[in-house]
């Protein structure tokens, strides 16, 4: 059954500015599905208001409107553009809200605009708690399994009071029809909880609409991404399992895929229910994710709820898999059957199978509570994390320890030496789901609690407990052993333990640990996603590492140039940097170099597997660094690793690769400190004669105030090295600086806090060159539109400048003399 | 639950392939020596159907996941009474099993079955060694069976082959038994043990068949004393040229134009007696996630595969065969093998598959209410 032909052109919504609950994954979604629809010969059009996409890019589409994403404006587009059908199931929440507003005023009967990949009656049944609980009533008549959490659909507070005595009293959860990312949900445990939540609840709800459901809380939680065509042929592409129970949203939860706990009787039985639910749904084509809560005392399952559209999960699980969801939800959109669309990797299989992992993978979300330290860090049913990491390992412990490595925030890896803390008050603690509950279970088990208790205080399952005491005796035997012996080292890294790990508990600094290890000849090897465990060959270099025995790293002729990523999305950065490598990777394929892409963001276009000519999804930290370069150059020529696109994470390790003899190729190291280094940075500018506000360095208080008290307040005052403004604070007197320099924990002799006069009713203006040492490339002036001291990623800006600030940015304009060893773009 | 002592002595284990590679790992289960023909299973669920289903009779399984025994065993999931692998080969074997059905370690059970196994090797590359050089005879030594590894090879050399085994007496019960139907009793089925799996006659007596399992030697004559509406022949282990009694049996039931189902090694057995060949594949299909196609609907269905020879019979044409055309129902998707065969002039069909799917999807159970449509027909 081929392609329809009677869509010549198709209008494609995407999801505009990333919010929390919506962030890259529909740019990496929205992109494959443009990107497909070209290739098939349609006209594709393009809406989305978010230009730090890939998505956006003039080449991605035919006609592309950088507008905002509402029915109003999308309607005048329809109306320009008159195209045959509008794909809405790729750009999240927004895209599918504005497409149904579209259906249901008419807009589409009147211009004749056919909606492909859903139906409004399918998004209604998915979406709308009340119609969702009787698909899953028809399922359980149908097949005998799954039932819905008992529940009570509410449109007012009276409502609410009479629900929760329905449902038998309290812990009561409270969930908001058709809003993004669970916003307004959450549990409540008496009155004045629930008057809060449902109120916020209500008022959300674009429907006034709440469900109260009763409390499974401590269940476990698993996910299933399926795909159906047209034909009716289903399949699943991917089983994710939670490890944490119920009560945290997925979105921060750290999620396993494959499910690691289920037998194949209770899989089955997820797997039944979840394409019958597909079916009763009416998913005519495309892809959808079904959750699930599964009783850990008798298996009891209950359907949580269903997201009819490409979601989060499901870039996750095409990275995880290999299986790419949203660009085979575009083929079938129009009108391919799974079977007629070949499998990528192995080019030689069809894509209406079910991918078989034979490896682990292991999300971990990334928190920036520390940016709002007013804000609850309790992880509730409303997603509160801002990115996420994936990592894959040949088992679990090596899977998890990488993912919470790639999150690169202090902390976020184990620890295993210090004090612990009190077992019962750690164990108290554990309860609360926060961000930082699976370092506080860890410490718990280091000060002595049992496995039992860890279950007992977190639900978490017994297997995934074990593991955690798995790690934790390694931990130990690392601290006792005499001596590092190659079993031991090899025991450590085959559970994911990383160099500064082990330099932590034996007492040894991280390149120590290197050279012993390299010297007992314990290096990873790198495995491919193939999406069948090996069954049939695979054709796309894609890579994770593992300490095993065979490595799949095939030679190659041709010079190779190793593009760093830039890692987790958080406050600060987005998929911007994403955007540069993307772009980095295309132009160096342009210019004859083999690509080698290393990122370990499953939101993003760069961790396509079509993307680079070499994948390596990995943590970057310089360790996992310095083994792919190791790898790559054992397999070719290395050109150099390109570190100055991917944000702050790579352009922190581009001096330590150098000292390891890594050729970086672009802006050097020592140019980076010098723009980075406010002190560095201050003498560039009164070497080239430029002003600055007066500044200085400090490492301790006393030499802050110096500084404070000749320049006089207010001060900014900030860590190097940082991104996105974190710890910036303008200081208005001496004993907030006193509290600041006190607060502050990253401040070191190398690592110094800077301070700066502030500058009060001050123009900002943003200059981005390009300077290849001979000629600069201005490519644009923007104007802060507020006044300087609002952080430039938080202020509106416009371009061109207006004209009065022309005079003062010509006064500062070029800074070519400033950026003296800068190959690149500077800003 | 209790805490696992890390530490403590491992004991050492080998892999030994016939070519002469050598996997270097830790005894899992018992301790000692076993032989048999390696192949991989890709089901990343199931380990305990794929352990006690008979046809891995004779067969050292690679599981290509690498965390096996996370929910223990239980006293529901067997597919037989007993584990039938001769060898099982895992990466990351659990430490703590953890499921509310569970009632013991997957460890205690095959050390209490005698099963010899080796853990934490490097299994994919293992499993991509068995993919492009064929799956072939393999040896496991743990304890005191480790010899130096050429003493070892010389060892698996001499070991039985796959090809040419006659292995159905050997799984297949010795007593006829009777699996009564599920609610009211519609039909009666002569189901020919080849090597059953325990869900394919509860498969059939949930649609109210009233199952006799009869001994692979039973007889034209066997078959028809139970009076049967429709005769079955079930999957199993070996060598299909070898089974020329079940061949002669079939083509009895065939002459008589019974309704008729075969399972696995029942579609090879139907092959041979429609006159068509068998021959071994590669590495063959062992998982739970081929794509099959239903070539008479044009549907694909994801479903469990175990099977390391095939039928040789053509895609593109109907044949005529002895009982009248026949022709090619079901093909995997992947590289074409027949996975299906019925035939259009007698009410006779068989898939190579395993519609029972235990471990599995369910997406072919449709295949049991196909056997009662020709039970109806036939009565009508």
């Amino acid at each position: 059954m081929p392609k329809r032909t009677d869509i010549q052109s198709v209008l494609v919504i995407g999801s505009g500015p990333i919010v929390i609950g919506q962030a890259a994954e529909f740019d990496y979604s929205g992109t494959q599905a443009c990107r497909v629809l070209k290739a098939e010969g349609l006209r594709v059009i393009l809406v989305n208001s978010n230009p730090a996409t890939i998505m956006t890019d003039p080449e991605i589409a035919d006609a592309t409107y950088v507008e905002p994403i509402t029915p109003e404006f999308v309607e005048k587009i329809i109306a320009k553009e008159r195209p045959d059908a509008l794909l809405p199931t790729l750009g999240g929440q927004t895209a599918l809200n504005t497409a149904i507003s579209l259906h249901e005023n008419g807009v589409l009967d009147k211009h004749g605009v056919e909606l492909i990949g859903a139906n409004v009656e399918a998004i209604h049944k998915g979406e709308d708690r009340d119609q969702f609980k009787e698909v899953v009533e028809e399922v359980r008549k149908k097949i005998g399994h799954g039932e819905s959490a008992r529940s009570y659909i509410c449109h007012s507070m009276d409502d609410v009071l009479k629900g929760v005595e329905e449902l038998g009293g309290y812990p009561v959860v409270v969930r908001p029809s058709f809003t993004m990312g669970g916003a307004g949900s959450g549990f409540a445990h008496d009155e004045e909880e629930l008057r809060r939540i449902a109120g916020t609840g209500l008022t959300l709800s674009p429907t006034t609409e709440v469900l109260l459901e009763e409390s499974i809380l401590g269940w476990k939680e698993y996910e299933l991404e399926l795909m159906r065509d047209k034909h009716d042929n289903v399949v699943v592409v991917c089983s994710i399992e939670n490890f944490d129970p119920m009560g945290v949203h997925t979105g921060d939860s750290i999620t396993v895929a494959p499910a690691m706990t289920l037998t194949d009787r209770e899989y089955q039985i997820l797997r039944d229910i979840g394409i019958a639910v597909i079916r009763e749904v009416g998913v005519d084509t495309g892809g959808c994710n079904i959750q699930f809560a599964v009783n850990p005392v008798d298996g009891r399952v209950i359907v949580i709820e269903m997201n009819p559209r490409v979601s989060r999960s499901s870039a996750l699980a095409s990275k995880a898999t290999g299986f790419p969801i949203a660009k085979i939800a575009a083929k079938l959109a129009v009108g391919y059957t799974l079977d007629e669309i070949p499998n990528d990797i192995t080019q030689e299989t069809p894509a209406s199978f079910e991918p078989t992992l034979d490896y682990v993978v292991v999300k971990a979300p990334r928190f920036a509570f520390e940016k709002f330290p007013s804000a609850d860090s309790t992880l509730t049913t409303t997603m509160k994390s801002v990115g996420e990491a994936m990592a894959i390992g040949r088992n679990f412990t090596e899977a998890f320890q990488k993912a919470l490595r790639s999150l690169e925030k202090k902390g976020s890896q184990f620890t295993f030496v210090g004090e612990t803390g009190d077992k019962d008050e750690l164990l108290r603690e554990a309860v609360r789901p926060t961000d930082g509950r699976i370092n506080t279970v860890m410490q718990a088990i280091r000060a002595g609690a049992t496995p039992e208790e860890v279950f007992d205080y977190t639900k978490i399952d017994p297997w995934f407990v074990d593991q955690l005491f798995l790690i934790k005796e390694i931990a130990d035997e690392l601290a006792e052993a005499p001596e590092l012996t190659a079993d031991l080292l090899a025991e450590a890294k085959r559970h994911g333990f990383s160099d500064t790990q082990i330099g932590e508990i034996r007492g040894l600094r991280e390149d120590v640990v290197r050279e012993v290890r390299h010297a007992l000849g314990i290096r990873p090897v790198y495995k491919t996603v193939d999406t069948c465990a090996a069954e049939f060959a695979a054709k796309t270099p894609y890579f994770y590492s593992s300490y095993d025995e065979e490595t799949e790293v095939a030679p190659r002729e041709k010079a190779a140039v190793i593009i760093l990523g830039s890692g987790p999305n958080r406050i600060g950065q987005g998929i911007e940097f994403d955007y540069s490598c993307v772009h980095a990777s295309f132009a160096l394929s342009d210019a004859g170099y083999e690509t080698v892409m290393v990122n370990c963001n499953p939101e993003t276009v760069s961790t396509d597997y079509d993307t680079s000519d070499r994948l390596y999804f990995e943590p970057l930290t310089l360790e996992d660094v310095l083994e792919i370069v190791h790898a790559e150059q054992q397999a070719g020529p290395v050109a150099g690793v390109v570190v100055q696109l991917g944000g702050q994470t790579p352009l922190g390790l581009s001096q330590a690769l150098k000292d390891n003899g890594v050729p970086i190729v672009g802006t050097s190291p020592e140019a980076i400190h010098a723009a980075e280094d406010r002190g560095a940075f201050g003498r560039v500018l009164k070497e080239a004669g430029l002003p600055a506000p007066k500044h200085g360095t400090a490492t301790t208080f006393a030499e802050a105030k110096a500084i404070a008290d000749e320049i006089g307040y207010p001060v900014l005052v900030r860590p190097s090295y940082v991104l996105g403004g974190r710890g910036m604070e303008i200081v208005y007197d001496e004993t907030r600086l006193e509290a600041y320099i006190a607060e502050s924990t990253e401040i070191s002799p190398s690592r110094p806090v800077l301070v700066d006069r502030f500058l009060d009713d001050a123009i900002e203006i943003d200059v981005d060159a390009l300077y290849d040492g001979e000629e600069l490339y201005l490519g644009g002036v923007m104007e802060h539109i507020e006044e300087a001291g609002i952080h430039s990623g938080d202020s509106a800006c416009a371009l061109p400048r207006s004209p009065s600030a022309a005079s003062t940015s010509s006064a500062c304009a070029p800074p070519r003399r400033a950026s003296r060893g800068v190959s690149g773009c500077a800003a | 639950m209790t805490t696992s002592t890390r530490g403590a002595a491992k004991t050492p284990a080998v892999l030994v392939l016939e070519d002469g590679r050598v996997f270097r790992g830790r005894a899992y289960g018992a301790v000692g020596e076993t032989f048999g023909e390696a192949v991989f299973s890709t089901g990343m669920t199931g380990y305990q159907e794929t352990l006690t289903d008979p046809s891995y009779h004779r067969q050292v399984v690679v599981m290509t996941a690498p965390h096996v025994g996370n929910t223990g065993v239980n006293d529901e999931d067997m597919e037989s009474k007993r584990i039938w692998v001769s060898g099982y080969v895992v990466r990351d074997p659990a430490r703590v099993p953890s499921n509310w059905r569970s009632r013991r370690s997957l460890d205690e059970e095959l050390a209490a079955q005698g099963v010899v196994g080796i853990s934490g090797i490097d299994t994919r590359a293992l499993t991509r060694h068995l993919r492009e050089r064929g799956a072939m005879r393999v040896g496991i030594f743990s304890g005191d069976a480790v010899q130096d590894d050429s003493a070892l090879l010389a060892r698996v050399q001499e070991a039985p082959q796959m090809k040419g085994a006659n292995l159905s007496a050997e799984v297949a019960t010795t007593e006829p038994y009777v699996v009564p139907a599920i609610g009211e009793k519609r039909f009666t089925v002569a189901a020919v043990d080849l090597g059953i799996k325990g869900m394919t006659p509860h498969r059939m007596a949930e649609r109210g068949i009233e199952v006799h399992v009869l001994p692979a030697t039973a007889s034209v004559d066997d078959v028809y004393a139970v009076n049967p509406d429709g005769v079955f022949f079930s999957n199993g282990p070996g060598d299909p040229a070898t089974a020329d009694h079940a061949v002669s049996v079939m083509q009895g039931v065939l002459e008589r134009g019974t309704p008729l189902f075969g399972i696995c090694f029942g579609n090879q057995i139907l092959g041979r007696a429609l006159g068509f060949g068998t021959y071994k594949l590669k590495y063959g299909h062992r998982g739970i996630n081929q794509p099959v196609q239903d070539r008479t609907t044009g549907k694909v269905e994801v479903t469990a595969h175990n099977h390391g020879f095939a039928v040789d019979a053509p895609l593109e044409k109907v044949s005529e065969t002895p009982f009248g055309r026949a022709e090619v129902s079901h093909v995997c998707l992947n590289d074409n093998v027949v996975e299906g065969l019925q035939l259009l002039d007698r009410p006779a069909f068989s898939v190579q598959y395993h519609p029972e799917a235990a471990a599995g999807p369910h997406d072919a159970a449709y295949l049991f209410d196909r056997f009662v449509s020709l039970m109806e027909g036939q009565r009508a």
